[in-house]
């Protein structure tokens, strides 16, 4: 993974316009005319939260050491690389549901074809196009961002070392 | 449900022991579906998304890019076209419903319906009179003619201005008016603008859009003014009654019946109807028919006929839910296609009536002006036929009901007053505002919100304008809020109401051989009765030979819902008043859109929008109001 999705809860104006495109990326069509006429309909992998006044885009987190990996009794639930995506192996699901069970984020669920599960893939059929996730190309606020690794924390040191220094 | 959670879904106990009993059975209301909204999109909710055209829909980014649409509408522009869109929409369902009366006036005139008489020639002639329409020597029905294609003849452009705006403002804010070029030429013709002006390509700046917009605004005034006009000659102008008001109106041993939605011209008929109809279901094994209002069909049967308002706006499902109604009996305007979702589910037969207004799932009984009674009568039969199925099952009907005294037409404060003073009746009305036991007058109008805990903002701000002497006048689901807490009932006045307030209700009331005081808040109508209010304003700035901008004369719709409230809002800005809404109008992605309604239109016809969603900062804000307007005629 050469990227993660940066979250700025600020930023997040609650369109859903991530949960729509996560949801048409995932369906068979590919293409928002074709989606809403699908079914079962296809299901978004993001969930924008809300508490109080504060709108929250959830999705996998891809944990390094993830407790849905490491419950998963049939190592349906891979991970890859350092980096990489946690993807499921749907042939190998059986739909237990200790994934969705320990999943901190609540960012996995059932899917509709009743066994296997659903969680954020972080666009890997886009990926292999070179397009970045979904949700992310949707967000109009900049509250979902695909960012790499490097330029995320590089930026945020900058931001901290000018508050830092503006402030002492 | 726990307590917490009822209370910020409906401040009604009756609504609140619904909402348990509908999370019990499954049944999914409006605040499920609310949660199930949220979080409610963000560029909607600023007024910053656009599906004008088929370029779009665009979006406009509050935080960033994009700050323009496809075509370059900039967020103002967007944000004032929208704006627009509602006002024009409100303003269409205000004067088709007065459009459906002109057309009954119209054909009871020509004789083509015998089903509806004049119940009121005072009303008549005194509107005819007010058009310029001769009425010596002539008659009813030939003045009734006139009357009805006056009404008619103001829905097109045409050579003079729309009369029902023209003649009922005063002379001053018809000058303002025409100064600034908000003297609407033709109710549909404004409406037809503003689609024209808000199309792809039309009118980009945002001013002379809001503009457009308050002249549409205008044409509402004359849309809601013409329903109370035409709606009082056909039925009577409302005197006052004692009725009841919320759920526990319902009778479990009677074939109830709900009439919900705007028009009183099948509701009316429905009401006399049942009344022949009392033997055919007793004979089905109930005690009788009992008709309830919700909404402002409601309100229209309430000052009418004294029929009691079982519930109103964002609580119509909680009627069903008591497993007691035999019949929903809807018309038009705020009737949610949910209501049909939850008819099945108690078994409650929804019954539709008008050609524009269809919910899935209802039955519809098409009516006509020229067989109104043959319709009424077919809707209570299914009533009826009802009530012989749910017969002996249990029900759940909330032991919460408040005493309420309604019917305030201007014709009757005019007529109270006058027990005081027969020869100049405003005038204690004004001595009282010049001495400060009035110290002004706000009109609560409008919805229940969804997004606020039910009657909450009503409740709150009214009690402490009473508490700070103002009179409060109520109209449409406003005045079923205040109703339901018993704010519509003289005893009540002593507690709630100031003493300089509480001595002029006390006065008028007993003038009138009431024996008591007024009621604390005075009952106006339905929705298109706020016409009513304006008719008050303009009665006394006449009297004190000023304009309406100067009174001390405010309006909050606290939980506006419908775009008629937006239109309302509207025309209340075009008539000079400082005009509350408690809930977040779309236009916030526009600073400029909302400068200038809370700002900068104070300028021109010196009402503005007090946005506020905090009742009791709403409650400051319209004092401060009143006491602005107040020091402006020199009154302490």
């Amino acid at each position: 993974m050469k990227a993660l999705i940066v979250v700025d809860p600020k930023r997040c104006v609650g369109c859903h316009s991530c949960e729509l495109a996560c949801a048409v990326a995932h369906s068979r069509h590919r293409q928002l005319y074709g989606a809403v006429a699908e079914d079962p309909p296809p299901q978004s992998r993001v969930y924008v939260e809300r508490y109080q006044k504060t709108n929250l885009p959830l999705q996998c987190r891809h944990c390094e050491d993830a407790p849905c990996v490491n419950i998963c009794p049939t190592s349906a639930m891979q991970k890859g690389a350092w980096g990489e995506a946690v993807l499921i192996d749907k042939g190998r699901c059986i739909g237990c549901k200790w994934c969705l069970l320990v999943c901190p984020f609540g960012a996995i669920t059932l899917g509709p074809e009743e066994k296997a599960m659903v969680k954020c893939d972080l666009c890997a059929e886009r990926a292999a196009e070179g397009r970045p996730p979904a949700c992310t190309e949707a967000c109009l606020t900049g509250a979902l961002q695909y960012t790499p690794v490097e330029e995320f924390t590089r930026t945020k040191r900058r931001e901290f070392v000018v508050d830092f220094l503006q402030s002492s | 449900m726990e307590k917490e959670k009822l209370t910020g879904r409906s401040m009604d106990p009756a609504v609140q022991e619904m909402i348990s009993r509908a999370a019990k059975e499954g049944v999914e209301t409006v605040w499920d579906r609310l949660e199930k909204m949220e979080p409610q999109c963000g560029f909607g909710d600023l007024g910053l998304c656009c599906r004008h055209c088929l370029q779009g829909p665009c979006r406009i980014n509050p935080f960033g890019e994009p700050q323009r649409g496809i075509c370059g509408a900039s967020a103002d522009t967007m944000v004032a076209r929208g704006l627009d869109r509602a006002i024009a929409a409100g303003t269409a369902a205000h004067s088709g419903h007065a459009r459906h009366l002109a057309h009954t006036l119209k054909k009871m005139a020509k004789g083509e319906t015998t089903d509806y008489t004049i119940k009121d020639r005072d009303k008549l002639l005194a509107v005819a009179g007010r058009l310029g329409i001769a009425v010596e020597g002539r008659e009813d029905m030939a003045i009734a003619l006139d009357v009805a294609e006056a009404a008619l003849a103001d829905f097109h452009e045409k050579d003079t201005p729309v009369l029902w705006a023209a003649t009922t403002v005063t002379p001053g804010r018809v000058k303002v008016l025409s100064d600034l070029g908000l003297v609407p030429r033709g109710i549909d013709h404004e409406i037809s603008e503003i689609m024209h002006r808000t199309l792809y390509g039309v009118d980009a700046d945002p001013v002379n859009l809001l503009l457009g917009g308050l002249r549409c605004g205008v044409a509402d005034l004359a849309g809601c003014y013409m329903g109370t006009d035409l709606a009082d000659i056909l039925f009577g102008v409302p005197r006052p009654v004692v009725t009841e008001a919320n759920l526990g109106t319902l009778k479990a041993d009677a074939v109830n019946v709900a009439l919900h939605g705007h028009n009183p011209v099948l509701s009316d008929i429905i009401v006399s109807v049942a009344r022949e109809m009392e033997a055919e279901a007793q004979k089905a094994g109930a005690s009788g028919i009992n008709l309830l209002g919700i909404c402002c069909t409601g309100n229209e049967i309430l000052m009418r006929h004294g029929v009691p308002s079982c519930t109103h706006s964002v609580s119509q499902e909680m009627v069903m839910l008591t497993g007691a109604l035999d019949a929903m009996v809807v018309d038009y305007q705020c009737i949610m296609p949910a209501v049909a979702t939850v008819a099945e589910c108690c078994g409650t037969p929804l019954i539709t009536t008008m050609e524009i207004c269809k919910i899935p799932g209802a039955t519809h009984i098409q009516f006509h002006e020229e067989t109104a009674v043959e319709n009424a009568k077919a809707a209570l039969r299914q009533a009826i036929a009802a009530f012989t199925r749910r017969k002996g099952k249990p029900v759940q009907i909330p032991a919460v009901k408040q005493k309420v005294v309604a019917g305030f037409s201007v014709e009757t404060i005019v007529g109270a007053l006058a027990k005081l003073n027969a020869e100049d009746p405003l005038k204690p009305l004004i001595d009282n505002i010049v001495a400060g036991n009035i110290r002004g007058v706000c009109l609560f109008a409008g919805c229940n919100n969804v997004k606020v805990s039910q009657d909450l903002n009503f409740l709150t701000i009214a009690r402490r304008l009473l508490q700070e002497n103002v009179l409060v006048l109520a109209t449409g689901c406003g005045a079923g809020a205040l109703m339901r807490h018993g704010f519509l009932d003289p005893a009540n006045t002593a507690a709630l109401c100031g003493d300089g307030l509480k001595a002029v209700l006390t006065a008028v009331g007993e003038a009138n051989g009431l024996g008591g005081p007024l009621p604390p808040v005075l009952h106006l109508g339905s929705c298109v009765d706020n016409s009513r209010a304006v008719a008050v304003a303009v009665a006394v700035a006449n009297r004190l030979g000023v304009d309406t901008d100067k009174l001390p004369v405010v309006a909050s719709a606290a939980e506006a819902v419908s775009e008629k409230a937006v239109s309302i809002g509207a025309y209340a800005v075009a008539a000079g008043l400082p005009t509350h809404v408690g809930v977040m109008l779309p236009v916030l992605g526009s600073p400029l859109v909302t400068q200038v309604l809370t700002e900068k239109v104070k300028d021109l016809t010196g009402g503005y929008f007090i946005v506020e969603l905090d009742p009791a900062a709403a409650a400051e804000k319209l004092l401060a109001a009143i006491d602005q307007r107040r020091a402006g005629l020199g009154l302490k």
